[in-house]
């Protein structure tokens, strides 16, 4: 069998304006799927970056807790009852508050979110964190998130320059800043504070000892969270929920996408921007086309079937994709990067959104050329004699 | 009824006389439109032309001309009567059929009708592409062979563009015959050229077509070629009047 023209590429090598076009216009689409799939899938991710780091097998909330933003609490009680299995290792708890924080040098304050955590007991998996919670125990200490809004001040360059400690002002009481960690900021916070529990008391001083937002719970070695979620469930009253640290951070994750308009947004964007890339393959293939009936009309005379150029017109869509993703792809990242620099938001070329972006593309050429075989119909040789 | 019965006569006289014919055309009658704007444009056409024959086709403008060849090409779909190209009946041929007969003729249009895409060599290439049982080296052989036998051989890789008129239509004789097809239609391939590209060209097609034993059909308004007929053939209003061998 002899080996067959690549007819689809030669269309589109030949015509070197059109494939440009064509490259420019997909790549375009996809840049606009990539940043908003990015943008959504990076709010995300910072809105529940404090819950995955949380060293905990299990989680206990209010049931009404849905968001960091407003927090709901529960008697610290609970907690302590859970105890009472012995499945359970330890338990800790963990106060959470907005506090304002005033920037040592501008003077302005911002809303921070607290963290009153027991410093002898697992908090966050941070090692940064890990490695400074004994500072925290003496009180009016404050560890400070590098990673949050620039307004708060460049703190951690201060705290290089002044080993002994730096004062700042959280909540109109002063608190020394004994060291930074990284955690980033979200939609709930423009950044993070940790505390211990008694710092967190002093700060606030109309909340009560008894009542907690995120009770942490640690299991034996070799029980299944799974099992002893349910366990905990059934044992304690209904007004707690135990969840895992995933199924956590699903809540919070939930409550954007929900409550919220964000996933509404960025799902239009992006449809938007597949949309956009099948008017403009569509655009490219038609004309491609019609510019070609006659010829195309000269092959099936010759004895080509429909079938044979529907399927140069397929792949001539393939290919297109295959060109136009691949810029659009590298472009992308460079504007995760300037993104990330300007925003602090965590937004990365990330594998599932490479394959979903191009997937979609696929789709978008597919659709395209569907639409346009409407017009390879028409080329019928009776009409060229 | 009548067209069962047509095909079951069709059967029967075709079997007695299309063995060494080529094309075989028995009371063929061909309409366009529908209803109150139904026109007959074919009255009652009978032909046979025999392999090898070279037939030359005139007749004015509107006789029906183009309509005869695209019957035979399986362009069109024949209705009525009987229609044997190489044996096959295309009266009433399902469009796999019509597909399998488009790939045994070679076909000239008035238009060169070159992919302005591909090169010379890739052009008739294609032609061959549609039949599996060549190999690529001998794919490669026949495109340059038949290029050279066109007095190509020197541009073999350029695109149509880089071509005159006479040089193209070379191009698509070459890409007609390179698969040695038995029948080749032409309609009008001198049209678009001068008189001497034109002789040329129907100089070539009539060499290549002896040395290959291919009937050819040509369809032509220019009566300086008409001397290298076999047999020429009039028509009119839809009527082959007159055989001039006859
Ligand atoms: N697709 C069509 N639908 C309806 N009528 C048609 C169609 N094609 C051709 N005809 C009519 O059929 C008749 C024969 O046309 P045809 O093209 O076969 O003539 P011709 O002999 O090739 O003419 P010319 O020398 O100008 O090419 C004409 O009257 C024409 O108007
Ligand atoms: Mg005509």
């Amino acid at each position: 069998m002899p080996k067959k023209t690549p007819l689809s590429w030669l269309l589109l090598v030949r015509q070197k304006s059109r494939l440009i076009v064509a490259t420019a216009g997909i790549a375009f689409a996809d840049i606009l799927m990539f940043m908003q799939l990015g943008f959504q899938s990076g709010l995300y991710d910072a809105a529940i970056k404090p819950h995955r780091n949380l060293d905990a097998d299990l989680i206990l909330i209010n049931p009404q807790f849905r968001t960091l933003f407003s927090v709901k609490s529960f008697q610290r009680e609970r907690l302590y009852q859970a105890r009472a299995l012995p499945e359970v290792k330890e338990v800790s708890s963990i106060y959470i508050n907005t506090g304002q924080w005033r920037n040592p040098e501008t003077r302005e304050s911002r809303a921070i979110l607290v963290w009153g955590v027991e410093p002898g007991k697992p908090s966050f998996k941070l090692p940064e964190v890990e490695q400074q919670l004994s500072q925290i125990t003496l009180l009016k200490t404050v560890l400070f998130d590098q990673a949050g809004r620039p307004e708060y001040g460049t703190v951690a360059d201060w705290l290089a320059r002044s080993p002994q400690g730096l004062e700042v002002e959280l909540s109109d009481r002063l608190l020394n800043v004994s060291g930074t960690f990284t955690l980033g900021a979200s939609f709930a916070a423009d950044g993070n504070t940790i505390v211990s529990d008694s710092t967190f008391l002093h700060l606030f001083p109309d909340r009560s000892a008894s009542n907690i937002e995120v009770g942490l719970i640690q299991l034996q070695p070799g029980s299944d969270p799974v099992v002893m979620q349910q366990k905990l469930s059934a044992f304690l009253p209904k007004d707690v929920r135990v969840l895992t640290v995933e199924e956590f951070a699903n809540v919070e994750k939930q409550y954007w996408a929900e409550g919220t308009g964000i996933g509404f947004i960025f799902g239009l964007g992006a449809i938007m921007g597949f949309i956009v890339g099948i008017v403009i393959v569509y655009q490219i293939l038609y004309s491609d086309v019609s510019d070609h009936l006659s010829e195309f009309a000269t092959m099936k005379a010759m004895g080509y079937s429909n079938a044979f150029l529907v399927r140069v017109l397929i792949t001539e869509a393939l290919i297109l994709a295959v060109i136009g993703f691949l810029p659009s792809m590298v472009l992308a990242m460079g504007l995760y990067q300037i993104t990330y620099s300007a925003t602090l938001l965590p937004i990365f070329m990330q594998v599932d959104r490479a394959i979903t972006v191009f997937v979609l593309t696929v789709a978008m050429c597919s659709a395209s050329s569907v639409i346009a075989m409407q017009k390879l119909y028409q080329a019928d040789p009776a009409d060229i004699f | 009824m009548d067209q069962v019965m047509d095909q079951v006569t069709n059967q029967v006289l075709g079997q007695s006389s299309s063995q060494a014919s080529a094309i075989t055309i028995q009371n063929l009658n061909h309409y366009f439109g529908n209803g109150d704007l139904k026109k007959q444009v074919l009255y009652d056409i009978n032909l046979i032309i025999q392999a090898g024959e070279i037939v030359l086709l005139t007749g004015p403008s509107g006789s029906g001309k183009t309509t005869l060849l695209t019957l035979l090409g399986g362009l069109r779909s024949a209705h009525e009567g009987s229609l044997k190209i190489l044996g096959q009946e295309m009266c009433g041929a399902s469009k796999e059929q019509l597909l399998k007969t488009r790939c045994n003729i070679g076909y000239i249009f008035q238009a060169h009708n070159l992919l302005s895409f591909l090169t010379a060599r890739q052009n008739v290439r294609l032609s061959l592409e549609l039949h599996d049982h060549y190999t690529d080296a001998e794919c490669d052989r026949l495109v340059d062979e038949m290029l050279t036998a066109v007095g190509l051989g020197e541009r073999l890789d350029y695109y149509p563009e880089q071509l005159s008129g006479g040089q193209k239509q070379r191009v698509a004789i070459a890409r007609a015959l390179v698969s040695s097809p038995k029948i080749v239609l032409a309609d009008e391939p001198t049209a678009a050229l001068d008189r001497k590209s034109g002789r040329d060209v129907v100089e070539i097609l009539q060499r290549l077509a002896k040395e290959r034993d291919c009937t050819i059909l040509l369809v032509t308004h220019d009566n300086r070629i008409l001397d290298i007929a076999d047999r020429l053939l009039y028509m009119e209003d839809g009527r082959l009047v007159k055989d001039k061998t006859e």
